[in-house]
């Protein structure tokens, strides 16, 4: 991080490389005589051209493949193009193995919003460094994280094999269902971790906000009967309400040179925002009755526009998905088949479905064989770039006259909001504030 | 590896190239000990975790990911210079990773596919380990690492000594756990035979193949295994491919990959 006074009139402030992101990025802010100029958000994650090396690559490999995109949310990489890939064949995916699909995202959302809650996002609200510092004043709460993100890892332990790049996910379910046992020796845990849920959006809703709402787009998928998972239409605030193989009808991306990370927008209306306040926000109606009320008791409306206090909406996610976990898990019998069976054919597929951070959108098309021509994928973090450049554009603005250093920590924490992932991004952050 | 001052915490420092950041996770993964090791160890640099930077040198630094641009090439040699002992994590930092696939491709084909402005991007032709570029002290496998490997050799580094990794291969670890052959018994191709230990064979206990996510084992027989491949009718194509993944570069998969190609 860098402080650097030009003059008495102006000021740079930078930070090289942000913390607590999953990934390599930082912010540039320009103000001139008090007023907010430009926002960059830098991306200088290295490509790794994933879009390019599947090329040639067997459908079958994709899921192992885009994995490796990220490792915090694997299960999102593995569902797009699953979902993509059976949407050539024209498969659908239905009863236990959709359930246990489910259930693997769960697991994900549990790690990942636990990860970020606690160790990545808490820290900021009461000025630690770190989780690892927060410890050693609140070692409860961070143990109590710490517990609930190894829950997280333990279902996808056991329905896909590992909690990072789980090996057991394919088109057409799974290489290998869990046993019945298997999965209820996680019911226990799942019971503790309702209460630490309740818990946890107690303690989070109690945290010191900033006002700050905003007018976002929000954007998530809706499904008729269910909070998103995998499947559903994009709807959003404004009235978008398209199927996902309309993605690039309505959403286009570019290529700006401050990042190696493509911008998406949604055509002749601008930014949006995808993530958990957009589902929430978005499908409040489709949380169990439990869940809303722990949501209205801990002061959240139906709605949140203050990404301050998405950490709540995180909690109260995962309250969500431990509880769809434990009916999941109760109500599962072994299938006969691990996955359904399809025939390969040509064609171009969609996919898309609800990382922790957002709508993940895949398409791909194949040939007779199955081998991959042309693959397109875009992550969450990539699509909310742009608003959260809008947002940082606002706080700064909102806070002119706040110190360097303070002014520093505050735009991280607005950053940080997001849960950016940069590795997915590039497939994202460091301040630079230029005052004068 | 050497020695650590008994005076004072060691100081751990974790380092970013191309890369998931799977393998750094898996340090917050272990969730039982990460307090401790925070106990044990002054987590001096770890910008994933913490926005306190305490200054080098450090004792122990993890490396995660390969070297794909010309900034990272440089970046890489100055980390060498702050760190006693050098680790590197993954298959990105110890093989090039998935990306290296770029080195059997075209850079500039790529970039242009993924991106409208090819010329905002600063990127090598190649996606190469760390070892490429400066000495390695050790190097654990994994693509993901194994969290129990990592805590291994974290420890081992704590009290001077070399951590236990075993070298063999992944059949090994499948006789281990009782799992029957997956090639022998049910026609299914894998890795497993030339690939390294670490991951506990997770994949043929699931009814598939290995797919090599920890590089090749020591003097591997990928020629011996390629033709029980093709006896199981899988195409040279197929085979390449499957040298091809996750650790694509490391050199017996590479030099397999390309003598099937030819």
């Amino acid at each position: 991080m860098k402080n650097k006074d030009k003059d008495s009139g102006s000021r740079t402030i930078r930070v090289d490389y942000l913390a607590r992101v999953e990934g390599e990025g930082g912010v540039y802010i320009r103000i001139r005589d008090g007023q907010v100029k430009d926002v960059k958000l830098k991306i200088f994650e290295p490509p790794r051209y994933f879009e390019a090396l599947l090329r040639g690559r067997k459908y079958l490999e994709a899921p192992d493949i885009t994995a490796r995109i990220c490792g915090i949310c694997p299960i999102a990489y593995q569902m797009g193009a699953c979902h993509a890939m059976e949407d050539i064949f024209a498969l659908r995916v239905e009863g236990t193995v959709r359930e246990l699909r489910r259930l693997i995202y769960c697991g994900e959302w549990i790690e990942s919003h636990a990860l970020h809650v606690f160790m990545l996002h808490a820290p900021d609200f009461l000025g630690y460094e770190s989780a690892i510092h927060m410890a050693k004043d609140h070692p409860d709460i961070v143990e109590l994280g710490l517990r609930i993100k190894k829950l997280g890892n333990e279902i996808m332990t056991v329905v896909g094999g590992r909690e990072i790049h789980p090996i057991n996910v394919r088109v057409g379910g799974f290489y290998k269902a869990p046993s019945r046992e298997a999965l209820r020796a996680l019911l226990p845990e799942l019971e503790w971790a309702r209460d630490a849920a309740e818990q946890t959006i107690r303690w989070v809703s109690e945290l010191p906000f900033p006002e700050f709402e905003q007018a976002y787009e929000f954007v998530a998928l809706r499904h008729p009967e269910e909070y998103p998972f995998n499947e559903g239409r994009l709807i959003s605030s404004a009235g978008l309400d398209i199927p996902i193989t309309s993605f690039f009808d309505y959403i286009e991306e570019s290529h700006v040179k401050h990042s190696t990370s493509l911008h998406a927008h949604m055509k002749e209306r601008g930014n949006y925002f995808v993530g958990p306040m957009a589902r929430y926000s978005l499908n409040f109606d489709q949380l169990s009755p439990s869940v809303q009320e722990a949501a209205r008791a801990s002061g959240l409306g139906e709605t949140c526009s203050n990404p301050f206090k998405s950490i709540i909406v995180r909690a109260v996610e995962i309250l969500h998905a431990v509880e769809e976990a434990q009916r999941i898990i109760q109500c599962y019998e072994e299938p006969r088949e691990s996955f359904m069976p399809y025939e390969v054919r040509a064609g171009t597929g969609h996919g898309c479905t609800e990382a922790p951070r957002g709508i993940c959108y895949h398409r791909y098309t194949v040939d007779d064989h199955g081998i991959i021509e042309d693959a397109s994928i875009v992550p969450p973090t990539s699509q909310n770039q742009s608003r959260i450049e809008e947002d940082l554009y606002h706080y700064v603005e909102q806070n002119i006259d706040l110190p360097d250093d303070k002014m520093q920590w505050q735009c991280e924490q607005a950053i940080r909001n997001y849960d950016p992932c940069i590795s997915c991004s590039c497939h994202f952050l460091k301040l630079e504030m230029d005052r004068e | 590896m050497k020695r650590v001052n008994q005076t004072r915490k060691p100081k751990l420092a974790v380092w970013k190239f191309a890369s998931c950041d799977g393998c750094q996770l898996s340090l917050l993964d272990c969730e039982d000990e990460l307090l401790a090791v925070a106990d044990a160890i002054e987590i001096a640099n770890f910008p994933e975790a913490s926005r306190a930077v305490v200054k080098g040198p450090y004792d122990l630094s993890l490396v995660e990911g390969s070297i794909t641009t010309p900034h990272d090439s440089e970046r890489i040699q100055k980390i060498r210079k702050v760190s006693k002992t050098l680790v590197t994590i993954g298959a990105c930092a110890t093989s090039g990773g998935i990306q290296a696939l770029r080195n059997f491709g075209e850079v500039e084909e790529m970039a242009s596919i993924v991106y409208a402005h090819p010329e905002y991007i600063q990127s090598l032709a190649t996606s190469t380990p760390i070892s490429d570029h400066v000495t390695v002290d050790f190097e654990l496998r994994g693509c993901p690492i194994n969290k129990n490997q990592l805590v291994e050799v974290i420890s081992a580094f704590l009290h001077n000594r070399k951590p236990n990794t075993p070298g063999h291969s992944v059949c090994v670890e499948c006789k281990k756990r009782g799992t029957v052959c997956v090639m022998v018994s049910r026609g299914i191709p894998c890795l497993g035979p030339v690939t390294q230990a670490g991951c506990g064979a997770i994949c043929p206990a699931f009814n598939r193949g290995c797919y090599g996510c920890f590089g090749p084992m020591e003097t591997p027989n990928t020629r011996a295994l390629s033709d029980g491949w093709k006896k199981l009718g899988v195409t040279d194509r197929d085979l390449v491919h499957a040298y091809r993944g996750f650790n694509a570069y490391a050199e017996p998969f590479r030099k397999e990959g390309d003598a099937l190609e030819k």
